[in-house]
């Protein structure tokens, strides 16, 4: 108990938060173009391309809003190209979202020329007159940056939405029988495209985050594979917008509890303590989506109205 | 069958008609472990092809591949550099040393040379830099700008040259702080921003002020500078954008001259398989710009002992030094040899913690 005093449990909680929120996002954005049956693993390009389209703009206009907006809108531009190539040429989606990586990763080194070692203008950070002052909580729960607010936000939206709204039955519907949506008169096609567009606005937030809030810069491929992780966290978390939170919270968590735990000299060998991000998340989700959840139906199938 | 076996021919027919055109032309290949644009130590590597490509102009093409994962995948890239032609291949990363003797076997007429590796072949050769004396440098301005006495190491992988650089750095801080402490956090990658700038992050909430990084990228400095009376050091790379404070000095690899030097070797057919390990002295380790942060007498204390190694006059690693649990390593008078720095796999007295394996 001696090495862990020098752990601040409330300067870990409130790590975690910051931790988190990029997969926390793209995960979410995933979700929704899971959920509507298109699966698009180009999430770690649209997230690098909303990191540097973020970047970019925060620094030329002296604000971090209009940059996430600007990395919302890169990742949703980027996302078009893919729904493009998926909805209408219809293109295999593994090979169209694997492309899209490859091409978001080229294009964020490219745009990125002239951003390297400049330092984007600080994110406000919620400042309530009483309840940041409080101890502990204030510090965990009340003195964030507007964006972590904004992800938990999404997260209840997206349960909302999914759960209790015409939309996201409709939504649901497309996911698990396009035939049948289609035979109802629903636009398969169009709502898919929708859905698309918000997994890349989303997947360019989480970049953004990366860029402008937790390392604060730009470096060439800095997700380094966030996207991925983000990818198999809608996986584990059985396409349900809690998990995907419990998830991000878990991953981000031991992220950086593992590192605080070294920090502190803990006895327990490095490697053990590397790899437990990744073994805790996927174990507990796992153990989790023993029930009967499982993958949207029509998950990566073409849709063209003519079959 | 048959297609499969077209395929092959016209493959080997392009990769022969390439070669043939190559001839005229030195082609030389780089592998890189991270983007070029990682403001650190692919940045610095991809410095020494350019300064390649500018002092021989024609004579010469340079190619790259980076973002080269260390493992199954960079045996693809290095093969596929030798089946383009290229003449000599450096391969920049310690990850690509099996990946780079594999490959080396089956191309005898192709000269490779990898960097920070203990390995070689008739066709391939080491080279490295003592980053340790630098080390030093960094240890000595570490353990005298440290006021809470505990110093931040985020190093990278468990192998020799970065074990070296933490006891290196260790031994100088100590020697000039009997209090300060180190806390070490493997991140186990060379390259993630985000988590390079968590471990940054979470040495200095459990309080140190001085961070040293074994890592690539510049997200440490970001990390030190959000969190105000943090001190850093360039690695690799000067990374003076963060000068004159977090960032206080730096290690500087040069390998332009060594990349000219083996470039032109293989031009004039006199290339040999060599071990290369050069330090401060010949200058492919440089200090960057100590700046006015650090109080002038520690600046030049610093650039006494830079200038000591550079001549030759004092070795890092100087006995007495016992190793971790209390054995002797260096009597008293006695410098270690490159044989066990190569190979260095243990901590030195009064480091805590294990190294993994």
């Amino acid at each position: 108990m001696m090495i862990l005093s020098s752990i601040d449990p409330v300067l870990l909680l409130a790590s975690l938060m910051v931790a988190s929120t990029p997969i926390l996002l793209a995960a979410l954005g995933e979700l929704v173009v899971e959920r509507a049956g298109v699966l698009n693993l180009g999430v770690e390009g649209m997230m690098i391309t909303g990191a540097i389209c973020g970047f970019a703009m925060a620094v030329n206009t002296g604000s971090p809003l209009v940059g996430f907006i600007a990395a919302a809108a890169g990742g949703a531009v980027l996302a078009l190209l893919f729904a493009l190539l998926t909805q209408f040429a219809l293109a295999n989606q593994v090979a169209s979202g694997l492309a899209l990586t490859l091409f978001g990763l080229g294009l964020s080194s490219l745009l990125g020329q002239g951003y390297v070692g400049i330092k984007p203008p600080p994110t406000a950070r919620l400042d309530l007159p009483i309840l940041s002052d409080l101890p502990l909580v204030g510090r965990v729960l009340f003195s964030h940056d507007l964006m972590v607010y904004f992800a938990l936000a999404l997260v209840a939206l997206v349960w909302a939405l999914l759960k209790y709204t015409r939309a996201g039955l409709i939504l649901r519907a497309v996911g698990e029988n396009h035939e049948a949506a289609h035979a109802l008169g629903y636009k398969v096609v169009r709502i898919r495209i929708l859905a698309i567009l918000f997994g890349g606005a989303c997947a360019g937030l989480g970049g953004a985050y990366l860029s402008l809030v937790r390392v604060p810069q730009w470096t060439e491929g800095m997700t380094s594979g966030a996207g991925w992780i983000a990818l198999a966290l809608v996986v584990f978390a059985s396409w349900k917008a809690g998990r995907v939170l419990l998830g991000a919270w878990l991953f981000g968590g031991v992220s950086v509890l593992q590192l605080n735990l070294q920090a502190a000299g803990l006895a327990i060998p490095v490697e053990y303590l590397s790899m437990s991000p990744y073994l805790i998340t996927i174990l507990v989700l796992v153990i989790m989506s023993a029930d009967k959840s499982r993958a949207p139906a029509s998950l990566g199938r073409i849709f063209h109205a003519s079959q | 069958m048959k297609l499969t076996h077209l395929l092959t021919s016209a493959a080997l027919a392009l990769g022969l008609a390439s070669a043939a055109v190559a001839q005229d032309k030195t082609k030389v290949g780089f592998i890189y472990v991270g983007p070029i644009g990682d403001g650190g130590w692919t940045y610095e590597h991809d410095k020494g092809r350019l300064a390649v490509e500018a002092h021989f102009g024609d004579a010469v093409e340079t190619v790259y591949q980076e973002s080269v994962p260390e493992g199954a995948d960079a045996e693809r890239a290095i093969t596929q550099m030798a089946l383009q032609g290229a003449d000599l291949i450096f391969t920049t990363s310690f990850g690509f040393m099996e990946p780079t003797l594999a490959v080396a076997e089956k191309f005898p007429d192709v000269k490779f040379e990898h960097a920070t590796g203990y390995k070689t072949l008739p066709n391939v050769s080491t080279y490295s830099a003592r980053f340790y004396e630098g080390r030093a440098v960094q240890g000595h301005i570490a353990g005298k700008m440290t006021k809470s006495n505990i110093v931040g190491y985020i190093a990278s992988y468990p192998i020799p040259e970065v074990i070296r650089g933490i006891n290196s750095a260790y031994i100088h801080a100590k020697k000039v702080n009997p209090d300060v402490e180190f806390k070490i956090i493997w991140a186990y990658t060379w390259f993630d921003p985000a988590k390079e700038a968590d471990a940054a992050t979470a040495l200095i909430e459990q309080g140190a002020d001085v961070i040293l990084q074994h890592t690539d990228s510049t997200a440490p400095q970001a990390a030190a500078e959000k969190a105000g009376n943090v001190v850093t050091f360039g690695q690799a790379s000067d990374m003076s954008e963060y000068a004159p404070f977090p960032r206080v000095s730096s290690i500087i690899d040069n390998w332009a001259p060594y990349y000219i030097a083996r470039t032109q070797a293989v031009m004039d057919g006199t290339w040999e398989s060599t071990q290369t390990w050069d330090g401060i002295g010949p200058g492919m380790v440089g200090i960057g710009e100590i700046s006015d942060a650090v109080p002038a007498e520690v600046k030049e204390e610093a650039l006494a002992l830079k200038a000591a190694m550079a001549d030759g006059s004092y070795h890092p690693f100087s006995g007495p030094l016992n190793k971790q649990d209390g054995s002797v390593w260096l009597a008293e008078g006695a410098v270690a040899d490159d044989g066990t720095l190569l190979g260095m796999d243990f901590y030195v007295e009064g480091l805590t913690g294990e190294i993994p394996n």
